[in-house]
């Protein structure tokens, strides 16, 4: 009995799942109730194979009960994250893999010649300590202004600087290559910049709301139709900022964009138009076209003018 | 410019470590999480399956609007949230007029969806309003035995999709020792027709028969629903592949030339190919080794030191 329903059910134990595939309805259920308890004695029949094959294994006797040894599970599930990829070897593994260097453990306690002693490698009191030398002799290449002292320090600094800067390469080979190890993070601070030396300022979030409007309503349509990336709001000032009146004069309507001319045109014509007008400035700007277009138009062939020193003013309006 | 950015604390890189990637994987979290509109059924289905899933879930109370698993945008705040909460399988539960009680199961591959499927709850009947001996109640986070019955889950390739994630879905963790005491609960899953499966949950019973076995019975107790297949979204081949990959798939090879003797321990045999002399490649090529030129270099310095001589004699 338990050899045929061993065969006809596909039984996993690693996870006790059971399934039976050759189960068919007879009739069509009568009632829900007749329905649920033929289900559960399927279901009866299946734990009951399970627990067949279980409870024979050999099984060790605990405090909390009687242990037994699962095997692997056969139902192949999809992994929830890949799998760990190797970590590509840093500049220095390289290296001593090319020229055969083995790695050799190094001892806490070594022994130090200067005062006959064991000391340990690192921390308190430890061997070859740099604060510790009291006398550094001058060399024949050694300047006479020089603090061989400082120097150690810059050196040591020099050298930590360029041990950060490889450990910060290597990491970001192995961020390349999918493997960067799990407490590790790699962040971006800022962005690369060439040319000026200014730090890039901090965009706030109105300003690049500002932006992103700007650049959304500045299509024909005034950004209407087009197409939203998910999760995006529709942007601040929608529609078109400006309304271009017809040229050409509708059927029965008004002259608008004729209208619109004439108005501009009577105010500037008006008694009280230097209200409105800066005369001087437009006398000034006039001008400094004029010399523009005299000078003809060689911009490109002038040598480049430095914008931050300040132009002398050319013609002041008298 | 780039920032290296460790944990400060222990605890902090202890579960970092936990989130990373491994050869063998820990238990699948399950994210419970629901949409703009809730009926009771659904509710109380995410609520009940919270409470069967204690250990490894975590339910969402508040709604969320801008989550739509099966359009191509909605789905960057599931992922979100998955990767905050390092949950690959995610419940969305959600109510319209055009789906009413809907359940989205979904599973997560490396933050990303990797497929879905939806399903309408039907006939639901609460944990509540089962009325058994307490005593039989199972315990939180035993592990269940899952029982599929009915040959839609063979041939129909939605009902294979929903064993697969329901399996993943009430498996838990994968245990190598388990203790026979503690296996108490079940979950019971037909295939009543091509697109609907009985889902119901119960308790286990043992009882005394003549042999080491018992014999089981089974008493319901948890929330019993009916599940209509509605939509459903398979992973591409690509990433199936990719997905089912495991470290145990190409056999360990064997190696040659070994042996374990009791007496010696590990032997290893080695072949040593014919010597040919003459065709032995040699170490250093280079320039001023070669022998031709040693012994041109030898001639060169004894004709100099006779023709020195021969000056010498001369002066």
């Amino acid at each position: 009995m338990d050899m045929e329903t061993d065969q006809i059910h596909q039984i996993d134990v690693g996870n006790l799942l059971a399934f039976n595939p050759s189960h068919r309805f007879p009739s069509a259920p009568s009632s829900r109730e007749e329905l649920v308890k033929e289900c559960v004695t399927e279901g009866t029949k299946l734990v009951q194979a399970i627990a067949d094959t279980l409870f024979n294994f050999p099984s060790t006797e605990t405090s909390d009960g009687p242990l037994v040894q699962l095997p692997r599970p056969t139902t192949k599930l999809p992994r929830e994250k890949h799998l760990p990829r190797p970590k590509p070897p840093t500049k220095w593994e390289e290296f001593a893999l090319k020229k055969g260097i083995q790695k050799r453990k190094k001892d806490k306690i070594v022994y130090d010649e200067n005062t006959d002693q064991f000391k340990r490698r690192h921390g308190y009191d430890r061997v070859n300590d740099d604060n510790d030398i009291p006398i550094i002799e001058a060399k024949a290449s050694d300047e006479p202004g020089e603090d061989p002292f400082a120097k150690r320090l810059d050196d040591k600094k020099k050298r930590v600087g360029k041990q950060e800067k490889n450990r910060l390469q290597n990491l970001k080979t192995a961020a390349k290559a999918g493997a960067l190890p799990s407490h590790v993070q790699l962040a971006v601070t800022a962005l690369p910049i060439s040319g000026t030396k200014t730090q890039p300022q901090k965009i706030g979030k109105d300003a690049l709301g500002d932006v992103a409007g700007l650049a959304a309503t500045s299509t024909a349509s005034g950004g209407k139709f087009d197409k939203k990336l998910p999760g995006e709001k529709p942007p601040k000032k929608q529609g078109k900022h400006h309304k271009y009146l017809p040229v050409l004069p509708h059927r029965g309507k008004v002259d608008e964009e004729k209208e619109q001319t004439n108005k501009v045109l009577s105010k500037l014509l008006s008694k009280h138009s230097h209200e409105i007008l800066n005369v001087g400035k437009a006398i000034n700007m006039y001008n400094d076209k004029k010399e523009k277009k005299k000078s003809g138009r060689s911009d490109k062939l002038k040598a480049k003018k430095d914008i931050t020193k300040k132009k002398p003013y050319a013609n002041k309006a008298q | 410019m780039m920032e290296i950015r460790t944990p400060k604390t222990h605890k902090a890189k202890r579960v970092l470590e936990k989130r990373a990637p491994k050869l063998v994987e820990n238990g699948k979290k399950t994210l419970i999480l629901h949409g703009t509109k809730t009926s009771a059924t659904v509710s109380s289905v995410l609520m009940e399956l919270y409470r069967l899933k204690k250990g490894g879930a975590i339910k969402y109370s508040r709604r969320n609007e801008n989550i739509r698993p099966f359009e191509s945008g909605g789905e960057t705040s599931l992922e979100f949230f998955s990767l905050k909460t390092d949950c690959s399988i995610f419940v969305y539960g959600s109510h319209t007029k055009k789906r009413p009680d809907n359940l989205v199961l979904g599973r997560m591959y490396d933050h990303h969806v990797y497929d879905l499927i939806e399903v309408g709850i039907e006939n639901f009947k609460s944990l509540l309003s089962f009325s058994y001996d307490k005593k039989i109640a199972p315990h939180e986070g035993s592990k269940p035995f899952i029982c599929f019955t009915g040959e839609g889950f063979e041939n129909i390739p939605e009902l294979k999709q929903l064993k697969e994630v329901l399996t993943d879905l009430f498996r838990g963790e994968v245990v190598e020792n388990l203790n026979l005491t503690g296996l108490d609960r079940a979950y019971i899953c037909t295939a009543i027709s091509p697109t609907k499966v009985f889902l119901t949950h119960c308790a286990i019973k043992l009882k005394k028969s003549g042999t080491i076995v018992p014999r089981i019975e089974l008493v319901e107790v948890g929330p019993s629903m009916d599940l209509v297949i509605r939509r459903n979204r398979l992973p591409n081949e690509g990433l199936r592949k990719e997905a089912m990959k495991s470290s145990k798939d190409k056999p360990k090879k064997k190696v040659k030339n070994v042996d374990q003797n009791d007496v010696l321990g590990k032997l290893g045999r080695v072949y040593i190919p014919e010597q040919e002399v003459g065709k032995i490649p040699m170490a250093d090529k280079s320039k001023g080794v070669k022998r031709e030129r040693r012994e041109g270099k030898m001639k060169k310095n004894k004709e100099e030191g006779s023709a020195s001589k021969k000056l010498k004699e001369s002066e």
